[in-house]
């Protein structure tokens, strides 16, 4: 995690901004730079993902990568939002026994990660059971 | 495209080599596979070489040039490849199209990663960056994490078990018993696996492939060629590769590699056979979940089936199908960028008789698979004993 990265990803992981195909209909996040369904026929505009969605498959990690050692254990879910696009989030604030597939989540804002040698906070996206 | 066979093939044990440097392991792998080919140095027109992450690892770069030095084999091209995982895969691919084409006749490939030089929340960060670096691992999604994914939504749609998964690492490291190569030579039990802690749930430490030192490496030749150095070669008859989105979040299922398909397909197509002729294989079981997807999307069992299919022996050194003679990747070890290289070795030793004590007996056709990442890159190998006259 550096600088440039956490501030030029601000519009994505605070408010999960994406793309649409005006061709196709398919959502993207994030966002595409070539819809791989149409590719020159694509249109791609910027949209914001819906904050809703459901848990399509979830993990407790236990043995957390470098940086992320003060979480575990700690949810991670792959989600599918409203509209269809996917979406890799930890999932928070949420009772055990609630998460499990087909459980409906809603997005919120956390902080990431704060081990950036420059001193650099990462905020972003991460996503709660709703009842 | 011209026909092109293995001639030779080295590799060094697969462990934890504190007290060795990853230049001598390349030359203790490279110098083996030029001894056994029965070729000399001068013969080598070119070097390929997978290594995956020797940035993160140990510091060092450039690992194309460095192969050809530390073999003395300057000034022959010499190139570096990386897909993650599967970057060994990916090399042999190469230097197999150097010499179909016609570039090249004779070429050395190797596979190299010397990954216990840093800690292992270290390696975890290195490994991580086979996944999305910005959408995963960011989120602090280990590869484990996204294994565990697929395994979950596996035995969710198939109603697949914790103790089919752990079945997969039994049968690796009975297997791996009688592979002096193999970092874990000992057989575990069921009990043990399902006894030890998860690392990702529902996948524990005993589903997880290790942190290994390692390199291997092999000679492949142009068939004609081939008998002039050695009596019996491996013909190479089909190599396949295939990628997909580098994110889970990409895909559209979660419980099949799309890469792997399309790879499969392909190397049936080249060589012209389907997955009941194939006798024996090497799948990438990085996690135990990746064998069960692997032999299902290589067609040797119908889709949702692997993990019964293991449970009930099947793919047993005994049984239908034999996957991972060798200890596979759980039990022989995974230095990333050797894996796919050292899988193309098992193929060549089962196919010329070499392979001793956990040799098959009918072995004629072998296919190997590697995968890169959590399925982005997939590379298909078939093999079998060079026909036509000595």
């Amino acid at each position: 995690m550096t600088v440039p990265l956490v501030w030029r990803n601000y519009p994505e992981r605070y408010n999960l901004l994406g793309n649409f195909c005006e061709n196709c209909g398919s959502a993207y996040f994030p966002a595409r730079p070539v819809c791989p369904k149409c590719r020159r026929k694509g249109r791609l505009v910027v949209q914001e993902m819906p904050h809703t969605g459901k848990i399509i498959s979830f993990t407790e990690v236990f043995v957390a990568p470098e940086g992320f050692e003060n979480e575990a254990p700690y949810f991670l879910a792959l989600i599918e939002l409203d509209n269809g696009a996917k979406i890799l989030s930890q999932i928070v604030d949420s009772k055990r026994e609630k998460i499990r597939i087909g459980a409906k989540v809603d997005k919120c804002f956390r902080k990431i990660a704060d081990n950036d040698k420059e001193g650099a906070i990462a905020y972003g996206y991460k996503f709660k059971i709703i009842e | 495209m011209r026909s092109v066979s293995i001639i030779g093939a080295g590799l060094t044990e697969f462990g934890e080599h504190w007290e060795r440097s990853f230049r001598e392991l390349i030359a203790e792998a490279g110098i083996k596979a030029i001894q056994d080919s029965g070729i000399e140095g001068k013969d080598i027109q070119a070097a390929y070489g997978g290594c995956m992450a020797s940035g993160r690892f140990i510091g060092q770069e450039h690992i194309g040039a460095l192969i050809a030095d530390q073999l003395g084999l300057n000034p022959i091209p010499s190139t570096r490849l990386e897909a993650a995982c599967a970057s060994g895969g990916v090399a042999l691919r190469n230097a197999y199209l150097a010499i179909a084409s016609g570039a090249h006749d004779v070429v050395a490939v190797g596979g190299i990663e010397k990954m216990t030089e840093i800690s292992t929340e270290e390696a975890a960060i290195a490994l991580g960056g086979a996944g999305d670096q910005e959408t995963e691992l960011f989120h602090g999604a280990s590869f484990p994490a996204l294994y565990a994914l697929m395994a979950r939504r596996h035995m969710h749609e198939f109603k697949t078990t914790e103790e089919q998964l752990a079945s997969v690492s039994v049968k690796n490291h009975k297997n791996a018993v009688n592979n002096p190569y193999a970092q874990f030579r000992k057989e575990i039990s069921l009990e043990q696996v399902m006894n030890s802690g998860y690392v990702a749930s529902p996948l524990k430490l005993l589903d997880c492939s290790p942190i290994t030192d390692g390199a291997a490496a092999i000679i492949l030749c142009e068939s004609e060629k081939a008998r002039q150095f050695c009596e019996n070669p491996v013909e190479i008859i089909a190599s396949a590769q295939a990628s997909d989105s580098l994110a889970l979040s990409g895909r559209a299922v979660l419980t099949e590699l799309k890469a792997t398909l399309a790879a499969a397909k392909g190397a049936y197509m080249q060589a012209g056979i389907t997955a009941d002729m194939i006798d024996f294989a090497e799948v990438h079981d990085c996690f135990t979940i990746a064998e069960i997807l692997a032999i299902e999307d290589l067609g040797f069992v119908h889709k949702g089936s692997g993990g019964k299919a293991t449970e009930d022996g099947e793919t047993a050194i005994d049984g239908r199908i034999p996957i991972n003679t060798s200890g596979g990747l759980k039990a022989k070890g995974h230095p990333v960028g050797a894996t796919g290289i050292a899988q193309s070795i098992e193929a060549y030793y089962q196919l010329r008789g070499r392979a001793k004590e956990r040799q098959l007996k009918e072995a004629e056709i072998g296919l190997t698979h590697n995968v890169g990442g959590s399925g982005a890159t997939a590379v298909v190998h078939i093999f079998r004993k060079l026909e036509g006259k000595r």
